[in-house]
């Protein structure tokens, strides 16, 4: 029966391993300048988890097989080197894994949030709410005009609560339900959550980030690849959770402008 | 600790009545068991809205007879709506760590075994015992009350996230006065843990008979020590965040609200709270929580292997040693789930440093097993199997921890089913195995009964084969970016996944009805199982020095004195292979 085991153990880890090896399942393509950090990162302690996984249950399967059932009166042995070998084994092997991936992860984490966004990114805010995302251009002012909760009314497709009859900075600002954006050209996204918490994730982005209701939130990235991708929420938001995404366009810069400029028009 | 050898002659008179001998009991076994009781409960009604969960997720439009009958709008026609897949889920995760990963290996076999193991005859507090079950189960009937009220249960999933859980219903169905029962039971919850982990410090501390010095208690009684220890700590911040949370509901205050939000086109009349605040409170007794489940499961495993083989481990000690910083690290790592929450970034390098460092204990805990294996005379059992089954699942969950530890990669694999694959396998599954293995083992000393072993070790195959069926392909789905807590998959993006979510629909649903195995098992071994010995497993823990089941003061009116180290096997002993820690023969050879 101990062999059985070890026989259903080594089947189940190869099994597991195997979509793994193939790369089967691995994320959709990367459209980022900063995604490579963590591909690799993920890429690396996949590696090492996957080795230390595999390892673990080939080893836990062979001493199973080997070690049951045995003849009555077998002796017992003992591992040589005993627990001092075990404690030394885990302190250099994880010891050294854990500082290597930690201290490299660090990197790619800098890379998204050390880094302040350039001068000159595109700032765009993307407002969260039950259960759309809005997004809101500053205009040829290159302003965004005030927030006034009480004036929403999404009715009148005022998402944002502007107040254009007061404040001459909201009269240019545009006001958009997809992402729309240049290639190539970096994104400063200002996050604001309406109502309840949600979250913005761009699989090809390798961006995630929590909007918080009553904090300013902004992240920066930038687009290499030109397309339509999904934007989802993944922070549990009520009941429509499930179906709130949009869509992120990145488009050449000249269609880009064009785009912006027939959305003015439009406004 | 001499004193703590003089016991007074009874901590309790012996039961009377019906009432006092198994509702109202002040035994620490029948509340043991009570509590075991309440988790099978839990745990079956848990399994089934996860069956209905899965099934709506890869058949949507397809009726569920008879559902209709429980919530009319819910689940109008027996069809399931995205709303009430997040009640079922809230309440799936609530009764599963709560009253199940919590109420079963600690409350329930802790309550059981800790006092026998440490040759006590009860509780230091058995009616402060009596009130935490009791506590404990008015919880549960307040969280089951939300099905059956017109609101329905809440929809924020167990983590309740604020402002969703704080601003009533505006927010959305279920978040009415389901959202205040929720709160309201984990409040009530948390009492009734506190009780229990204070009462399980002051036993071990105090009761020890004589010649048990604290090194010489089982693993799992460490294990239950130190897992009392950390529930102490963290119902302790659980229990004021959740009353903040109803204040917020309801009386108007603003902990966790900031000002200015519109929910449903209502501004909403707060200002000045944090919703970062909950998030904190909330995994400050989260992580640990999660050692709360997992650590009594360390216990009961490395407590049955070493008597499966027949050896001691290579050091009892380092593993003990390994707990003790797993349970002090638990407070340093709870930001690891907030890495893309807005709290500030170099924070997240600080949890991430910690969080990682567990990994150090966590591989030692693993390869002491794995050491202690090697020359080993394994007895092949359903109690071991499902042990072993446990070091392997233990692996994988921790393997996948690692990845979620480092911020840079949780900022792709956040909120996806990687996550759900992750802590479904070392927290749910893995203390499940946890709990399996033991009941297996101790069944025999609760009811003077055996269990049906071919059933059992039937019910591991299908188990263990199942979950890895089941929880292997989230991992997949999330690296590919499958979102969780989706009500049903409309993006585009999903249509290719899909088989595979079938897949572990159809795995779920074999694998829970395997559990039914184990609860005929479980009532025809009650009844008509094989009459059980004192010690059926040859082993040398107090619990097997006494009758099974056990009398009401556990050793009669002997008071047991301890010779030795808990695991005396692969030594020449009168009775075989093994000398009983209160014999009092000389050890020869080992």
């Amino acid at each position: 029966m101990g062999k059985f085991f070890a026989v259903i153990l080594v089947v189940v880890t190869l099994a597991s391993a195997y979509p793994i090896v193939t790369h089967k399942y691995v994320q959709p393509v990367d459209i980022s300048t900063h995604g490579h950090a963590i591909d690799e990162q993920l890429a690396d302690t996949m590696a090492e988890g996957g080795f230390a996984f595999v390892g673990a249950q080939l080893l836990l399967a062979f001493f199973v097989w080997k070690f049951s059932s045995r003849k009555d009166g077998s002796k017992v042995k003992h591992l040589p080197g005993g627990a001092k070998l075990v404690v030394a084994t885990a302190f250099i092997l994880v010891g050294t894994e854990v500082l290597a991936l930690g201290v490299l992860g660090q990197k790619a984490w800098a890379d998204v949030y050390f880094t302040p966004p350039k001068a000159d990114a595109l700032q765009i805010q993307s407002q969260a709410g039950q259960f759309a995302f809005y997004f809101r251009y500053p205009g040829a002012d290159g302003k965004f005009a005030p927030l006034h909760p009480d004036k929403i009314d999404e009715g009148n497709g005022n998402y944002f609560g502007l107040d254009p009859a007061n404040d001459v900075e909201a009269r240019d600002d545009i006001v958009a339900a997809e992402l729309t954006i240049p290639v190539n050209r970096e994104i400063h996204l200002l996050l604001h959550a309406k109502d309840v918490g949600h979250s913005f994730y761009v699989r090809e982005l390798r961006i995630q980030q929590d909007f918080v209701p009553g904090l300013d939130l902004s992240l920066h990235f930038t687009a290499t690849k030109t397309g339509k991708y999904e934007i989802v929420c993944t922070q549990l938001c009520g009941l429509g959770h499930y179906n709130m995404k949009a869509y992120l366009n990145v488009l050449p810069q000249e269609d880009f402008e064009k785009w912006l400029k027939d959305r003015a028009a439009e406004q | 600790m001499e004193e703590a050898a003089v016991q007074p002659t009874h901590v309790h008179a012996p039961p009377e009545g019906f009432l006092r001998k198994y509702v109202f009991s002040l035994d620490h076994k029948v509340i043991g068991k009570q509590y075991y009781g309440l988790a099978l409960v839990s745990v079956f009604i848990g399994m089934v809205l996860s069956w209905l969960m899965r099934f709506h997720l890869v058949w949507p439009e397809v009726k569920v007879h008879g559902l209709e009958v429980l919530s009319a709008s819910g689940a109008p026609g027996g069809v399931i709506t995205p709303e009430y897949y997040l009640s079922l889920l809230t309440m799936h995760g609530t009764l599963m760590v709560f009253f199940v990963l919590t109420n079963a290996p600690f409350a329930g076999f802790g309550n059981y075994f800790l006092p026998i193991q440490i040759g006590a005859e009860d509780m230091a507090f058995p009616r402060f015992n009596m009130m935490s079950f009791w506590t404990t189960f008015v919880a549960f009937v307040v969280l089951v009350l939300a099905f059956f009220i017109p609101d329905g249960p809440p929809i924020s999933g167990w983590t309740a996230y604020a402002p969703l859980s704080a601003v009533g219903k505006d927010a959305g169905p279920g978040l009415g006065w389901g959202q205040n029962l929720w709160a309201i039971s984990i409040a009530i919850f948390c009492i009734g843990q506190l009780l229990g982990s204070l009462n399980f410090i002051a036993t071990t501390l105090d009761l020890r008979a004589k010649g048990m010095t604290l090194m010489r208690m089982p693993i799992c009684t460490w294990a239950w020590f130190i897992t009392s220890c950390i529930g102490l700590l963290a119902f302790a911040v659980l229990l004021p965040a959740c009353l903040l949370l109803l204040l917020d509901r309801m009386a108007g205050t603003s902990f966790f609200i900031p000002s200015g939000l519109v929910v449903s086109d209502r501004l909403q009349n707060h200002a000045g709270g944090s919703p970062l605040l909950w998030q904190h409170l909330f995994w400050f007794f989260g992580h640990p929580e999660v050692y709360i489940a997992i650590l009594p499961a360390v216990g009961i495993v490395s407590h049955v292997l070493i008597t499966s083989m027949r050896k001691p481990l290579l050091s009892a000690k380092v593993l003990i040693y390994s707990m003790l910083s797993i349970g002090f690290l638990s407070w340093m790592v709870w930001g690891h789930h907030m890495f893309v929450s807005g709290m500030n970034p170099f924070s997240s390098l600080l949890f991430s440093f910690p969080t990682l460092t567990i990994t150090i204990p966590a591989t030692i805990i693993t390869l002491i097993w794995l050491g202690s294996l090697y020359g080993a005379n394994i007895q092949i059992n359903s109690a071991s199997l499902f042990a072993l089954g446990f070091v392997s699942m233990f692996v994988s969950g921790g393997v996948s921890g690692f990845f979620l530890a480092q911020p840079s990669i949780d900022i792709y694999l956040h909120a996806t089913y990687f996550v759900v694959g992750h802590f479904h396998m070392v927290m749910g599954v893995a203390a499940i195995f946890g709990i399996l293995s033991g009941t297996y083992f101790w069944f025999s000393k609760m009811t003077g009964r055996m269990m049906n072993d071919s059933l059992g070790k039937l019910h591991f195959w299908i188990t263990f084969v199942g979950t890895y069926c089941i929880f292997m392909p989230f991992h997949y789905l999330g690296l590919v970016g499958n979102v969780r807590r989706y009500a049903s998959f409309v993006d585009d993006f999903m249509a290719p996944l899909m088989p595979v979510h079938k897949f572990v629909t159809i795995a779920a649903f074999v694998t829970g009805a395997a559990q039914f195995l184990f609860l005929y098992n479980l009532i025809y071994s009650r009844f008509r199982g094989q009459l059980a010995s004192e010690n059926p497993w040859h082993g040398t823990s107090l619990e097997w020095s006494i009758p099974s089941p056990p009398p009401w003061n556990n050793f009669g009116d002997k008071h047991p004195v301890i010779f030795h180290d808990p695991y005396q096997y692969g030594v020449k002993g009168s009775k075989g292979d093994f000398v009983m820690q209160d014999s009092p023969e000389q050890i020869v050879g080992g």
